[in-house]
């Protein structure tokens, strides 16, 4: 049976789903009801000098039906005063002692670090996170990305914070840095126990088109916003897996960007996330979500033999190179399945307009089911992505399996094209339509023009 | 039996026969225009006899431009919120939704068509520009789905187009055949009255061509002549009794409902003679004005109807019966229909016939004939009468008009489309075939 239990450089949780510090850890209330649900730990809204917030706070990125598959905010750190979070923290862990209780904190001087560090380990605060990640707003006043993109100011706070904690101290990451890593760097040097990442992403979700503004709209103007949402799960992976690989940061992560069902959450712990935090996936469906991830991994895990976190965290690194380390012998053709096709076709306008020209049509107009042209085929997967029927399109190996060769060895072995017309072009024996058969080929009978 | 109790009022009637597609809201549109997956040259467009370039207005309902996707619409049929409506969807563009093929619901594209177009028949909004004017002038006989198709297509390309309609409104079946359930008069009126205003053509009301004299004054004032008159009364069937009363047309049924509405008089007992599209509308439509029982009484077996299964499908969920394999003899009664006498068949090598002394009287006070609408003959031979010779006929040996791939009749002035050329088929036929029936006047007229 699967043991969730989840120790992230000392910080103890019945299981690794923690709220993101964010909306739904604004309050006591909030995190009492989550920690009932059966979430695993809190990472409370980020506590500091109380602010001031605009109306109309948050702008969603919707695809076709699907809402919030973007969502990006323009709201600050807690507008309430440091005595009632203070408080409210006291509470919580009087009724849930096993439950992970994090600070996330965000002031200026090292007085005013200081004090809050002392104030939330007085009440009670299993650990600390620093928000150095913030995109908007507070990095106007030289606080949250402001700092996280200064590796050397964040190490300096790191270390005003390590003056006095007692507790285990997690580092914040911004997204908005060309290398991740050299803040996790300046984190670890710092002394922080662990890093947790990614914050959001500086953005702008759209623009009303009517009255030419991006959302969110305040009396007429807007500001860039934090972007977050499964649409950024891709690149929090990233992120998580260059600061686990490296071999300098070395530090619990706790993964943050996107996370919506037990699969998410599974994704990064293979590249070497520890927990697991979620925000807006709760300001969507709720905090009940958290029977599915809870319920999903479980399963996993039973099924795949790990008892604990720790037996597959990390396990998809070893997986993930330098394109220079990958097979170029590797060879895959796409696959239809004329059973499961539908005909939709959108298999043979996707290559035959995005890709390699490998798809055919039937010159029978009854027979909707394509077929592929394997010479052509360089196994792009395009086709296998855009097939709506699962499993219908599938890549099937050609090569032999045996044979293995890389950019970097042939490059060492000087087998690589290095002028413009180099006979070692990839793609120079592969067919490609004269232009000119573009416009003889026959049209559907509704493409005007 | 009876699931529907019988209309007193017009809320009752309106409720009896609510719509079978109902307009979509914003959200359900939005909903389903999500699913369409793009299809490349679709099926659903190869399925539509006016090809609709169905994916696009789709897509375009999906992403905010109802006005493009109207356009769209209307760029391939001029009957499009009629059609989005009544056509046999599920025969047509959603039966070849490649949904199907994967046992998941097609697109319900009817809706979404009639969704587009209401919005912009509702506004009101000008999508099409007339033609520059050529000076040259079509009359068009028949303001049904194919004379106004015709209509705004020849403005379109700049012709002037009066239309000479019989009876008091416009839209032909749409009006006075459709049933209820699939579109509203006022649907259909609205629509016509917005194509009016966009294409600017002229409709003359209870203007019967009936002779003569009258194809004579259009072809002095006209430069092309086009016939848009659709098929005639329902044909008579030739039995014993066919006089009595509560004998009545399908199709004449249909029309009186659509006008009287909940005043129309139905039977208690009605029996409904025909396989096809109009007995099984009628038969519908029966229940839905309360008949204790309405049975359905065809020749054949079920697997031989004309009807669309859809549509058989539908008489029966609305509580008819059926009788199959029996041929009507007799209509009995003193003055009223008081029942029908059948013989029953066989078929044998592909034919029917009857087995003798299987005769048998069915009890009714109302008999709708669903069999067959017969042509308008009379006038269409005056045009051949006059132009042509005895060879070169403008009818065929079923009464259909004939005509070249422009539409052409043998009388080079007259072209014809819809249900006057084609034996009567949909909505959406018309449409299509008076389209190109205006292109073909257009080339005409360019000689």
């Amino acid at each position: 049976m699967a043991d969730l239990r989840t120790n992230l450089a000392g910080i103890k949780s019945p299981n690794p789903f923690w709220l993101a510090s964010a909306p739904p850890t604004n309050s006591g209330y909030q995190i009492m009801k989550a920690f009932d649900t059966g979430w695993g730990g809190a990472v409370w809204k980020t506590l500091g000098v109380p602010v001031v917030n605009v109306s109309s706070r948050y702008g969603s990125v919707n695809y076709r039906d699907k809402r919030m598959v973007g969502f990006n905010n323009i709201e600050l750190i807690t507008d309430r005063p440091l005595r009632d979070n203070l408080r409210e923290i006291s509470e919580v862990k009087k009724r849930f002692p096993d439950h992970a209780v994090i600070a996330s904190l965000m002031v200026e001087t090292r007085e005013e670090w200081h004090n809050i560090v002392r104030d939330v380990e007085n009440a009670g605060a299993d650990g600390i996170e620093l928000n150095f990640g913030c995109p908007h707003g507070m990095c106007e006043r030289g606080m949250g990305s402001a700092v996280g993109q200064e590796p050397k100011v964040l190490q300096t706070i790191v270390e005003w914070v390590k003056e006095v904690a007692k507790i285990p101290v997690i580092t914040k990451l911004t997204p908005n840095i060309s290398d991740i890593t050299r803040p996790a760097r300046a984190a670890r040097v710092g002394g922080s126990d662990a890093i947790s990442l990614i914050n959001t992403i500086q953005s702008i979700v759209g623009v009303d088109i009517d009255n030419f503004v991006p959302y969110p709209i305040v009396d007429g103007k807007s500001t860039n916003g934090g972007y977050c949402g499964p649409a950024v799960k891709p690149i929090a992976l990233n992120m998580v897996k260059n600061c686990a690989q490296h071999p300098e940061v070395n530090l619990p992560i706790s993964g943050i960007g996107g996370v919506e069902n037990w699969r998410h959450a599974v994704e990064f712990i293979l590249l070497g996330a520890t927990s697991v935090q979620v925000c807006t996936a709760v300001m969507h469906f709720g905090f009940g979500i958290i029977r599915d991830l809870k319920s999903g991994l479980e399963r996993y895990m039973d099924e795949k033999g790990f008892t604990t976190i720790a037996d597959f965290r990390g396990k998809a690194l070893p997986n993930v190179k330098h394109w220079e380390d990958l097979n170029l012998k590797y060879k895959v053709v796409a696959s239809i399945n004329k059973d499961k096709c539908i005909g939709c076709q959108l298999c043979y306008t996707a290559c035959d307009d995005g890709a390699h020209q490998a798809i055919a049509l039937s010159s029978d107009p009854t027979d909707r089911i394509p077929s592929i042209i394997e010479e052509n085929c360089v196994g792009c997967n395009l086709c296998s992505l855009v097939c709506p029927v699962e499993e219908c399109i599938t890549m099937e190996r050609r090569d032999d399996g045996k044979q293995f060769i890389n950019w970097a060895e042939r490059t060492a072995a000087g087998h690589i094209p290095k002028t413009f017309d180099d006979e070692l072009a990839g793609g120079l024996h592969h067919w490609v339509p004269e232009p000119a058969e573009a416009l003889a080929k026959k049209k559907p009978r509704h493409y005007k023009g | 039996m009876a699931e529907y109790k019988k209309p007193t009022n017009p809320a009752e009637f309106a409720a009896n026969f609510s719509p079978k597609k109902p307009l979509m809201s914003d959200t359900e549109a939005y909903y389903e225009s999500s699913r369409c997956l793009y299809c490349y040259d679709a099926p659903c467009i190869n399925a539509c006899p006016t090809g609709i370039d169905i994916p696009l207005f789709i897509r375009q309902i999906n992403d905010g431009n109802k006005e493009g996707a109207a356009k769209t619409i209307y760029e391939s049929n001029w009957f499009g919120h009629a059609c989005g409506n009544v056509c046999p969807t599920e025969e047509l563009c959603e039966g070849s939704c490649v949904y199907n093929n994967s046992d998941v619901k097609p697109i319900e594209i009817g809706r979404l068509q009639a969704h587009a177009t209401d919005q912009v028949i509702r506004s009101k909004k000008k999508l099409f520009r007339t033609g520059k004017d050529t000076g040259r002038k079509v009359a068009v006989i028949g303001a049904g789905p194919a004379g106004v198709s015709c209509a705004c297509e020849l403005r379109m390309l700049g012709h002037a187009v009066d239309i000479y309609e019989a009876k008091a409104k416009p839209s032909g079946l749409c009006v006075y055949g459709v049933a209820p359930y699939k579109l509203t008069n006022e649907e259909a009126v609205d629509e016509m009255a917005y194509l009016q205003e966009q294409f600017g053509f002229t409709i003359h009301y209870n203007k019967p061509v009936t002779g003569r004299a009258e194809l004579d004054k259009l072809e002095k004032d006209y430069d092309a002549i086009f016939i848009g008159i659709g098929l005639g009364g329902t044909s008579a069937l030739g039995i014993p009794g066919e006089d009595k009363k509560g004998v009545i047309g399908a199709l004449e049924f249909v029309e009186g409902l659509r006008n009287m509405q909940h005043k129309t008089a139905v039977g208690n007992k009605v029996i409904v003679l025909g396989g096809g599209n109009t007995a099984m509308d009628a038969a519908s439509e029966s229940c839905r004005m309360g008949a204790e029982s309405v049975t359905i009484a065809y020749r054949r077996g079920p697997e031989e109807m004309g009807a669309y299964s859809f549509e058989f499908d539908l008489a029966k969920k609305s509580g008819s019966k059926a009788l199959f394999n029996v041929t009507p003899v007799e209509f009995i009664g003193n003055g009223a229909v008081t029942g029908v006498k059948f013989i029953r068949n066989r078929s044998a090598y592909g034919k029917i016939e009857a087995i003798p002394g299987s005769e048998f009287v069915e009890e009714c006070d109302m008999v709708l004939l669903g069999t067959g609408q017969g042509k308008q003959v009379e006038l269409l031979e005056q045009i051949s009468g006059v132009k042509l010779d005895q060879k070169s006929r403008i009818l065929d040996d079923r009464g259909r008009i004939v005509v070249n791939e422009h539409y052409q009749t043998n009388n080079p002035k007259y072209f014809a489309a819809g249900d006057a050329v084609n034996g009567g088929v949909e909505v959406v036929n018309a449409a299509a075939e008076a389209k190109k029936a205006a292109h073909g006047i257009d080339q005409y007229l360019k000689k």
